[in-house]
């Protein structure tokens, strides 16, 4: 039978995810926490693994901290908690963000797929872990490296011709890059979030009564604060550091100096993909892995990078850490609000200092 | 001084000849009436296309004409959407009020926010801009008693479009477009006819002066703040026109005129129409929507690759060349 149809409507479909699912001690599930439009077909097994984590979080609590009085201590532990939650979150982020501080200070290029290479890291660990069976430490410098030779060899090919363009052209042509990234992995892997299955030791929580670390987040912050030390070491005190200082501050001189400026480059493009692509490995588990990675981070790569200014990297670290703290509390606190306040208080100190909160007085 | 000040100088000459009508404006500003009546089937494909042209051509007046890079074009694309939906709801079904709400209300915005992108680099006003877009994405998220949050704003229910002062019945929009197509068009022409006016007057080539050297604008005793925020503030109109006809004529307004894949499609299509001559975003507008159309028919889940991997090679290639293939096999120039 055919005929003119007499009446036309758009059909919203709905998709949400509350978060945070736990407030204090409420625990929301099934359609109160989340609801997926038929068209994603996996309402009944989100709703499934609910009642797994349900199960097993009560279990948890009250085997490995038996603490059972409610009232003030819960609420002191656990803005505790989310004070070294918003630590873990800020130490990653540095960790995801420090390389596009240099692309950023170095060559002026403004590299919004930034986070595709930290997403390329941590499906890289998720396959060779759920598939290939790799344990989860070898998996991290695998990331590392990994993604460090596809940024060196996209720099070589794609990304050098872009140096002298305009920004117009970059941020195009970056994007351009992202959107690729994110159909590909969806091709390819598929649009699930992944997990990955952590070691026993890294699982639970730390035995502390009176701050409620999770082993997990201990480990980042530890990796991560690492890896600051490192960095910091190689900038300040090293050859390559100095030469890369230099080459940051003014190119052309530098370059008139005898240095090679390209390879200098191509070597810190290399680390600063290497070091996101470790970040998405370590953040996982934490800040979920799907192919929209690279534009749900974004704006919070961009954030560090602009807030925290491109001349040191104390200042992007500082930005991190305070971004990844009011980031968790906002969220925590007035979960109405959302990422609301992050944007206000970004735009707020960028008016006030346009080159970022912590730079040096340069004339880039 | 009365060289340069008279009728007859090369100066003037010169501005007189850049602002003359060339054949093939003409030849556009009539083909869109006539693609309303030679395509009555396509109205739905081309009211999106109208509208998609019609923010393009609002990015091009500040990134084509005053040089700001934008990321958050959709703020004020989406706020017009947003504040013509509601005025529909709320207070008045009438379409062309709610158009002038709508272009009001963005406008506002735009004067509101052009304070924000005075200072800084590029990356500063990157930044800023896509904030902007972001906030009110989370502010239309949260608000849902007053926008619907995620469900998008549902119940509009738009009026019949009366032609003011004229003794007949308003046009009630029908199901195949073609009330609505009609009305975007008219809209188009109107503010392609405003912005021509604007981007030939003195305001338009000091915009076009300070794009290109701010310093330089500025010595010569240009305010360059001043034109910044009045450029910034049309622009924002002319966008909220843009969001407004599109809530306006699908009944319907939703997270999405928000999102960040707006700005960046906008983006696209008028760097592919070719920015800083106003028909840009109307060339860039037709080849995107055709291309979106006949590669998300061929794979519908996947289309953003090809939109990605178009970004890259039009970029590498350069725009210039990309649209010119005769260029691609010749000798290249040192750049």
């Amino acid at each position: 039978m055919t005929g003119p149809s007499i009446e036309k409507s758009i059909a919203p479909l709905r998709s949400l995810v509350v978060e945070p699912v736990r407030f204090g001690r409420l625990f929301l599930a099934g359609d109160a926490a989340h609801i997926v439009p038929t068209t994603g077909a996996k309402g009944l097994n989100l709703a499934a693994a609910d009642v797994g984590y349900l199960a097993n979080a009560p279990t948890e609590h009250y085997c490995e901290r038996s603490n059972a009085d409610c009232g003030t201590k819960i609420v002191r532990q656990s803005s505790m908690t989310l004070l070294f939650d918003g630590i873990a979150y800020g130490m990653l982020l540095f960790i995801l963000a420090v390389g596009l501080a240099v692309t950023l200070g170095l060559m002026n290029f403004i590299n919004l797929a930034h986070g595709a290479f930290a997403m390329a890291g941590g499906y890289i660990t998720v396959l060779l872990m759920n598939r290939a069976g790799f344990p989860f430490l070898l998996c991290l410098p695998i990331a590392f490296l990994g993604t460090a030779l596809l940024g060196a060899l996209l720099e070589r090919t794609l990304y050098r011709p872009m140096y002298a363009r305009p920004h117009l052209d970059q941020v195009l042509f970056s994007i351009g890059l992202v959107f690729m990234a994110v159909t590909a992995v969806d091709y390819v892997v598929g649009s699930m979030q992944q997990n990955i299955h952590l070691p026993d030791w890294l699982q639970g929580r730390l035995p502390i009564e009176a701050v409620g670390i999770g082993k997990y987040r201990l480990f980042i912050v530890v990796v991560c604060a690492l890896l600051t030390v490192v960095l910091q070491w190689i900038l300040s005190r090293t050859r390559f550091g100095s030469r890369l200082r230099a080459s940051v501050d003014d190119p052309r001189v530098a370059g008139g100096l005898g240095l090679d400026v390209n390879r200098i480059f191509l070597v810190t493009f290399a680390v600063g993909s290497g070091l996101a692509g470790l970040g998405g490995a370590l953040g996982a588990e934490v800040l979920g892995l799907d192919p929209t990675f690279p534009l749900k981070f974004m704006i919070y790569f961009l954030i560090v990078v602009s807030v925290g200014g491109t001349t040191t990297i104390t200042g992007p670290l500082l930005a991190a850490l305070l971004l990844g703290i009011f980031d968790v509390a906002g969220k925590y606190y007035v979960p109405k609000l959302g990422a609301f306040f992050v944007y206000s208080l970004m735009i707020a100190i960028l008016v006030w200092r346009p080159q970022g909160l912590f730079a040096r007085g340069t004339a880039r | 001084m009365s060289a340069v000040g008279s009728q007859n100088s090369p100066a003037a000459k010169s501005l007189r000849a850049y602002a003359r009508w060339r054949w093939w404006e003409l030849a556009l500003l009539a083909a869109l009436p006539l693609s309303w009546l030679l395509l009555p089937g396509q109205s739905l494909l081309l009211n999106e296309i109208a509208i998609v042209a019609l923010f393009a051509v609002s990015l091009d007046l500040i990134l084509g004409y005053a040089g700001i890079v934008s990321l958050g074009h959709a703020a004020f694309f989406g706020f017009g959407s947003y504040a013509a939906a509601l005025f529909a709801k709320n207070v008045m079904p009438d379409p062309l009020v709610g158009l002038v709400v709508a272009i009001a209300a963005s406008a506002l915005l735009g004067l509101v926010t052009s304070v924000l992108i005075l200072r800084g680099s590029d990356l500063t006003r990157l930044m800023v801009t896509l904030g902007v877009a972001s906030i009110l994405y989370e502010l239309a998220n949260k608000l849902d008693w007053l926008t619907g949050g995620a469900d998008g704003l549902q119940g509009v229910v738009m009026g019949p479009l009366t032609i003011p002062f004229a003794p007949i019945a308003g046009f009630a929009f029908d199901l195949a477009g073609r009330v609505a197509y009609a009305y975007t068009i008219v809209v188009l022409i109107v503010v392609l006819l405003i912005a021509r006016r604007l981007v030939h007057s003195p305001f338009g080539a000091s915009l076009q002066a300070l794009r290109d050297n701010r310093l330089r604008a500025a010595s010569i005793g240009l305010s360059v703040p001043l034109r910044l925020v009045a450029v910034y503030t049309i622009a924002g109109g002319v966008a909220g026109a843009a969001g407004g006809l599109l809530a306006q004529t699908t009944g319907f307004s939703s997270l999405d005129v928000f999102d960040f894949h707006r700005s960046a499609e906008v983006m696209l299509v008028l760097v592919v129409g070719g920015t800083g001559y106003l028909y840009g975003g109307i060339f860039g507008a037709i080849v995107f929507k055709l291309l979106h159309d006949v590669i998300s028919a061929w794979t519908p889940q996947y289309w953003n690759f090809w939109l990605g991997l178009f970004l890259v090679v039009l970029v590498l290639v350069g725009r210039e060349r990309f649209v010119r293939p005769w260029t691609w096999f010749g000798r290249r120039h040192a750049p």
